[in-house]
């Protein structure tokens, strides 16, 4: 979230779209309805199916799902031809000015650079021109053709209503009343915030919708505002945390990247990373990113890492393709490539697409490790359910190991939530039999492998000899000690420009901006510093005061960056540091105490004035929001309609009889499981999986009061659709895609409707996802079973939320 | 009118409905000989100060357990509820997380470490040294055999791509911390969370 959860309060229109709080994030969702009851707000939601946000929603649509970008990308043409934009804002906080290189161009589909045999683009016309003066060119009355808001308008000029219409099957009336109500939240006093989920990252475009979002935001000046923001709603409790922490396979710690394989140079990686302004005076903050790492190194390899040997940079492993992502991983393992894998509280069996796939991946192992508080179906994936995993242990060769985890009430540590708060909590009760914490496996597996080293030798043996381990016991790590070492500390005496020392050696660092690039500090995670003081554990603060009324409660846990919780909330105020309108003062210029002040600790330099004319997004080179994505994503600066890789409608409207531009021509798909897709002849339904508000993916299954309220599994089928094919409520279906198929109870619904594509009626089936073949509910189907084996472009996260099934009454 | 109920208890009525707590609001407070039996049951627990493990709303819980901590004496966890100090949650927990306490103790729990062999349909109890050995050597011939300092290129890349590793979003970021600075550090890079998917 940019924002966070009390602040939805603050809004005045709030969209959701892609999620469904109210049914995921019920507590949560009381903010919502804070903000209808006490803020005259209204909701809209805009959904396939009616939801249970829909059902306390002012205004609703039914949208096709896979089709977000087709309705955002009609709505931001509709805001230009109107001329309703915040136009204050979008000429002075966004890059609407700046102009793109001449060589820029979009034609049937495609962006400028595409390689079909490589199903990539070159990027190198997505760029900003450059002036004489080696600062981006401008265009202030947004007149020129080349400027980033002419372009969009250019490119959005397509989505007209009845387009919009044709592709989403929203009618052109509900459509025009929605966008109107979204329109009048331009005005400065005024603003609308988006709620997400994972109704829009788990799509072949996922990361373009969010983009498209973040765009209508930017148009309507509501980023950085109280009751603004593009607010992800995150999925499990600390999804957040191991984002921020890199888990990934790309990323280190704070969204610092490993190499590429080309990347052979430490100062040409640095150098790439370290954003300097390309328009004058901006602070670009990514311009510090050689202190940020050098800490990193510090933290991990102390004294064995100097300026000499580059701060260990070889010791990192470097990327050969671009992500192994799990996509790539579990194809590489279906095709035996891989002898071992791990998963710690994680249950790819049940969460990974194509589940067969999954399977055959597995039991070509040779060693599988489960480390999880419940017994998983990836941890008996090998053990014959009947029809539930049909499967010949005899003929598994995969040596499975399980090891018994602690759960939340057994754990002690820090977790991130949505609004990105780190909250303190502590162990209520020793975890069960002989159950350990994470950190004390990973510990002790650590430390019994670098027995083996020390006393076998071994490959490459430099970082593992040589990491930093000077926990108190060593093969049990405590959280307290992991928390001061990623909000990191002072190796020697830090000193200002007069020399006064600032930071003795060995305390806690206050805040990121204390890093420094020449070995003198360490800190695990950059964006944490400031989690664990010399003051103490700031994550388990308790102060709940709300000093300005705006629901924005700084004495309550800790947030990154540096406590601030509405991120780049400097743009809350106009060019001149006043608040936007009176019910939006949030953070604005103090001229007496020559200060940012407000509700909010400023994401901003705190003393730099307006009249120095630095701009909000203090990331960006430019200073300001992107309209234009420039070479950040691999599938087009601007976000493009393309159709799930599994669709019910054969076309793209928007380029029909393109056939490189029905899907996402950038997106990633391995050959087999390309013939692995379904065509709608055969499989001629849309279908979309979801949770429900009384379970929570695989987990609550296990719990007896959740498997109660909800025992069975269940998939929704609207009347129209029950009727064609002769279901009854509370019939048994078999639910099936090209790749596999599920058996559920229907219940007959009026909450999915069919809708008009073009000239065919589709239908959607709702595929609820939490059963499986452990636990105390009753048996169920792994839902992926049937779910397609590709991923959003750029981050290859599995288009759960499209894809194409038959039902057959059984 | 004196309002002989306590902000936890008022709360706790708040929590079964609308109606209850607006009752409560007007002065019609519980009886005090219902509310004091609440009281008795919560007045000998530890009280520890937690967050819901489910979804991102980050939910304050306080969990009750019986037991001083001492060697000897069995801990339990007996009574989970919203935390009404909390800003977002004050005092709230939804369907998924009134059933924190089923989740605690599911049968589903793992309680040893156990192993399958190969072929095998069937799960062997073995220790944690047992375990860990069998497969730290898993990972070191892996490793060995399989680790790539070079390309057919030249370049360095010092990188582990047969064993890979899924982290979980459910755990803290300690152990996210130490599963990473342990992780990257033996060069593997098939590495992941739920965030992937």
């Amino acid at each position: 979230m940019t924002n966070h959860w009390v602040d939805i309060r603050n809004a005045n229109l709030i969209l959701s779209m892609g999620g469904n709080s109210a049914e995921a994030h019920p507590v949560g969702f009381r903010w919502v309805t804070e903000a209808i009851e006490h803020n005259k707000a209204e909701l809209i939601t805009i959904d396939p199916r009616f939801t249970r946000t829909s059902a306390v929603a002012q205004d609703k649509a039914f949208i096709r799902t896979g089709t977000d970008i087709a309705f955002l990308g009609g709505l931001i043409s509709y805001l230009i031809e109107t001329d309703q934009i915040q136009r204050e804002y979008v000429l002075n906080y966004t890059d609407a000015a700046l102009i793109v290189r001449e060589d820029y161009g979009f034609e049937d589909g495609l962006f400028s650079g595409y390689d079909e045999s490589t199903r990539s683009y070159d990027k190198q016309s997505w760029m900003y021109e450059m002036g004489d003066d080696g600062f981006v060119r401008r265009d202030e009355s947004l007149q020129d053709p080349r400027c980033v808001y002419q372009l969009l308008r250019e490119h959005y000029s397509r989505y007209t209503p009845d387009m919009v219409s044709s592709i989403t099957g929203i009618t052109v009336d509900d459509i025009q009343r929605i966008w109107k109500k979204i329109a009048a939240m331009a005005v400065p006093g005024k603003t609308m915030t988006i709620l997400y989920a994972l109704g829009w990252t788990q799509h072949s475009t996922g990361s373009q919708i969010i983009r498209n979002a973040a765009m209508v935001q930017l148009l309507l000046g509501n980023m950085g505002m109280p009751g603004g923001g593009v607010n992800a709603l995150r999925g499990h409790s600390n999804i957040q945390g191991l984002t921020d922490l890199g888990l990934l396979s790309q990323l280190l710690p704070g969204y610092m990247t490993l190499a590429n394989a080309k990347e052979q140079d430490y100062r040409a990686y640095i150098d790439k990373r370290t954003k300097q302004p390309t328009v004058e005076g901006q602070v670009s903050y990514w311009k510090n990113y050689e202190k940020f790492h050098v800490s990193l190194m510090k933290a991990w390899y102390g004294d064995a890492a100097n300026e000499g040997n580059n701060w260990c940079f070889d010791w990192l492993p470097k990327l050969e393709r671009p992500l192994y992502d799990i996509l790539d991983t579990f194809e590489r393992m279906s095709k035996g490539e891989l002898n071992g894998y791990f998963c710690q509280g994680f249950n790819p069996l049940a969460s990974f697409p194509d589940r067969a796939k999954v399977t055959r991946a597995l039991s070509s192992l040779k060693y599988l490790v489960v480390m999880d508080p419940l017994n998983t179906e990836t941890s008996e994936f090998w053990r014959n359910y009947g029809e539930y995993n049909d499967v010949d242990s005899s003929q598994i060769d995969t040596e499975v190991f399980r090891l018994p985890t602690c759960c939340f009430a057994e754990d002690e540590g820090s977790i991130v939530n949505s609004a990105r708060w780190l909250q303190w909590h502590w162990s209520a009760a020793p975890p069960p039999g002989d159950a350990r914490p994470d950190t004390r496996i990973m510990g002790e597996l650590f430390l019994k492998l670098k027995r083996l080293y020390q006393e076998e030798g071994g490959v490459f043996a430099d970082p593992i000899l040589n990491l930093t381990w000077d926990y108190r016991i060593p093969d049990d790590p405590k959280a307290d000690e992991l928390a001061r070492e990623f909000n990191g500390r002072a190796l020697e005496d830090l000193t200002d420009e007069q020399g006064n020392v600032t930071r003795r050696a060995g305390e806690q660092l206050a805040g990121f901006a204390e890093l420094t690039a020449d070995g003198r500090t360490a800190a695990g995670c950059w964006i944490f510093t400031g989690c664990w003081t010399e003051a103490g554990n700031q994550m388990a603060n308790r102060d709940n005061s709300d000093p300005y009324g705006t629901g924005n409660t700084l004495g309550w846990a800790w947030a990154w960056p540096m406590n601030r919780r509405i991120l780049y909330n400097r743009a809350s105020a106009d060019v001149q540091g006043r608040p936007w309108g009176p019910d939006k003062a949030f953070v604005w210029w103090d001229g007496e105490q020559g200060a940012w002040v407000g509700a909010d600790v400023p994401d901003f330099p705190t003393n730099s004035p307006p009249s120095q004319g630095q701009m909000p997004f203090i990331m960006q080179p430019e200073g300001v929001g992107h309209l234009f994505a420039g070479q950040s994503m691999v599938d087009g600066p601007f976000p493009e309609h393309y159709e799930p890789f599994e669709s019910p409608v054969s076309q793209n409207l928007l380029h029909p009889g393109k056939e490189k531009a029905r899907n996402n021509p950038a997106a990633r798909i391995f050959d087999e499981d390309r013939e692995a897709l379904g065509k709608p002849e055969e499989f001629p339904h849309a279908a979309t999986t979801y949770r429900l508000t009384e379970h929570f993916h695989f987990w609550t299954k296990h719990a007896e009061l959740n498997a109660i309220v909800q025992p069975q599994q269940f998939v929704e089928i609207g009347e129209a659709l029950a009727d064609e094919i002769g279901i009854a409520a509370g019939d048994w279906v078999k639910v099936s895609s090209k790749r596999g198929f599920i058996k559920a109870v229907a219940v007959v619904t009026k909450r999915l409707r069919p809708m008009m594509i073009g000239d065919k009626q589709v239908h959607h089936v709702g595929i609820p996802l939490h059963w499986g073949f452990t636990g105390v509910a009753k048996k169920g189907y792994l839902v992926n079973a049937l779910t397609p084996f590709v991923g959003d472009a750029n981050t290859q996260t599995p288009e759960y939320k499209s894809f194409t099934v038959r039902v057959d009454k059984v | 009118m004196s309002i002989n109920v306590t902000r936890r208890q008022f709360f706790k009525l708040g929590g079964a409905g609308l109606a209850s707590s607006s009752l409560a609001m007007m002065g019609f407070a519980p009886e005090p000989a219902e509310a004091s039996i609440r009281q008795f049951k919560l007045t000998h627990a530890k009280e520890t100060r937690n967050t819901c493990t489910y979804c991102s709303v980050g939910c304050g819980i306080l969990i009750y357990s019986k037991g001083d901590g001492s060697k000897n004496v069995e801990q339990n966890v007996f009574h989970i509820e919203g935390d009404p100090d909390h800003p977002v949650s004050r005092g709230s927990l939804c369907p998924k997380g009134a059933g924190l306490l089923d989740f605690v103790h599911s049968k589903g729990r793992l309680e040893y470490p156990q192993v399958r062999e190969a072929g095998s349909s069937e799960w062997t109890r073995i220790s944690w040294d047992e375990a860990l050995n069998r497969i730290a050597r898993h990972m070191k011939d892996d490793r060995d055999a399989n680790f790539v300092q070079r390309t057919a290129q030249g370049e360095t890349v010092n990188h582990w791509t047969t064993t890979g590793f899924l982290a979980a979003s459910g755990s803290s970021n300690e152990a996210g911390y130490i599963t990473h600075k342990v992780v990257r550090n033996l060069g593997m890079v098939a590495f992941d969370n739920q965030a992937r998917v």
